[in-house]
């Protein structure tokens, strides 16, 4: 079964606020799903299909679908941290070409920043690996260190390259009303900002925000009923990416298989997308990312992120668009929801007119739920104009 | 053994599957899991091998000696590690294959290097590595 048209993305919302001290968590899930809900021309009542992550309250979808009033013949708790999001649009897309869903509701929502609780802290059984990684004093931006030293080793990758990312987030970020971060900043700022694990700065690393989004996947007849453009998925993609067995290989990440996936259930290669959303909860996430996905050869990332590559709306690959985590926003410490959201954006052509990719047909959104590290999960999907 | 910790240490916390790594090492000896199938040695320590799917694993002594195959300088440390930074967090990749998370210690935070050799030293119970 191909999922390729057996959905499309009606709707998309992300919460305007980077700092809620006044509002819940479940709270803010109802908000942006109404958002999204009437961005698609839609209600809580069309929905058949519910979809939430780790940081949905209590018994997840069974909570967050009673304090939201719905009756679904779907739920779905698939947790697989910030890539979460992605994973729910391929599942709701085969549940809407099964029969069994029409209108598919994924939310996300959190608030790290007002001590919001930390997903996946409930009564589990601990991690079988928790004591072999766990007492080494490695905090979460550690795992991304260890990825960016061994790729430095590697292919030669440098900090100043890395540092470009982040000036192509903060040059799309000043466009953006709600961005946590507006100002632009330079290479030699990120490399002047403090080291907080080796090689990374704290400029390579996101935001920490509070907020959430919302997206509505629906079958493609019921798009055929709405005023708004929807987008269509073409193709998706996820692959889990461990420690292998114990020999762990830092310099790759799981977009190898999920991207491999996506494109060719898309039908599509790299050289025809014309803007990408890359998960990017540190710089090198997004530099080997976007070599695992086939934008460039392995080890080429350096050189290929350089010079304004990533700048839209005329760069190499324009990305991020919004500012992306680095900039923008990462609500509940997790990215995925957002990089689908500025997706929609750009093939709507309703991303800020700065940044706007003109004629955009074809846009990848990528998620990295987990850490470099150690394990993660990978998820890629591949979305176009209604006709494509 | 050190008398003093490099870094901060707690008691293991063992389960069925670890406790002989753990008693291992709090004899000074560092022991690595090994399939008695298909005699792939695994990581991180469990009774189950992942490349064959046997659950006849034994623990095999090894020599505790291998290099660097990425580290991270950690310019600020969080819960115990609060006032130990700058610290090394390491993945070393054993002479047997597999690589482990650890810290490297006993060296200037500065003259780590990736492909360094090194060897365990056992920090209370805890394995870490330090320049061989």
């Amino acid at each position: 079964m191909s999922l390729r048209g057996a959905a499309f993305i009606a709707g998309a919302y992300e919460h305007p606020r980077r700092d809620i001290p006044d509002r819940t968590v479940p709270q803010i899930h109802a908000e942006v799903a109404v958002g999204a809900l009437a961005d698609a021309g839609l209600t809580m009542a069309d929905v058949d299909a519910y979809y939430c992550a780790g940081d949905a309250p209590g018994f997840g979808p069974i909570s967050m679908g009673e304090y939201l009033g719905l009756r679904c013949r779907t739920y779905d708790s698939t947790e697989t941290g910030g890539s979460s999001y992605l994973v729910h649009v391929g599942h709701a897309a085969a549940m809407i070409k099964a029969g069994h869903a029409s209108v598919a509701l994924i939310t996300l929502a959190g608030t790290p920043r007002n001590g919001g609780a930390q997903p996946g802290s409930s009564g589990a059984a601990p991690a079988p690996e928790s004591e072999f990684e766990n007492l080494w004093g490695a905090t979460i931006v550690a795992h991304y260190a260890l990825a960016a030293q061994r790729h430095m080793y590697e292919f030669g990758t440098t900090s100043a390259q890395l540092a470009e990312i982040k000036v192509a987030a903060s040059l799309h970020a000043q466009h953006n009303p709600h961005a946590f971060l507006r100002d632009v900043v330079t290479v030699e700022e990120v490399l002047a900002s403090p080291l907080v694990a080796d090689p990374l700065h704290r400029m390579d690393c996101c935001v920490v925000t509070d907020g959430g989004g919302a997206i509505v996947v629906v079958s493609p007849e019921i798009a055929a009923t709405l005023p708004r453009r929807s987008v269509k998925l073409l193709g998706q993609g996820e692959a889990a990416k461990d420690t292998n067995r114990g020999r762990i290989d830092l310099s790759h990440t799981g977009a190898v298989w999920s991207g491999a996936r996506a494109f060719a259930e898309a039908g599509v290669t790299p050289a025809d997308i014309d803007y990408v959303s890359i998960y990017d909860s540190f710089t090198i996430t997004v530099l080997v990312t976007i070599e695992d996905l086939g934008f460039c050869e392995k080890g080429q990332g350096g050189r290929f992120v350089m010079d304004g590559g990533l700048v839209a709306p005329f760069g190499r690959l324009p990305f991020n668009t919004d500012g992306g985590g680095l900039c923008n926003n990462h609500p509940a410490n997790r990215g995925g929801m957002t990089k689908v959201i500025e997706a929609v954006r750009q093939l709507r052509g309703e991303a800020h007119p700065a940044v706007q990719v003109p004629n955009c047909q074809l846009a990848l959104a990528h998620g990295t739920g987990g850490a470099l590290g150690t394990r993660h999960m990978s998820s890629t999907l591949i979305l176009g104009q209604p006709d494509a | 053994m050190p008398e003093t910790p490099f870094l901060p240490t707690r008691p293991p916390r063992p389960t069925h599957e670890t406790v002989e790594f753990w008693d291992a090492c709090a004899q000074g000896r560092l022991v690595v899991p090994r399939c008695d199938d298909c005699h792939e040695y695994i990581w991180y320590p469990r009774l189950f091998c992942p490349h064959c799917a046997s659950q006849r694993v034994t623990y095999n002594e090894v020599r505790g000696t291998g290099t660097v195959y990425s580290f991270t300088i950690m310019r600020k440390g969080s819960g115990p590690y609060k006032e130990f930074a700058p610290y090394v967090i390491a993945y070393v990749e054993l002479d047997e294959g597999v690589r482990l998370m650890t810290n490297i210690v006993g060296v200037s935070v500065d003259d780590v290097r990736v492909g360094m050799p090194v060897k365990v030293v056992f920090d209370d119970s805890i394995p870490r590595f330090t320049a061989a």
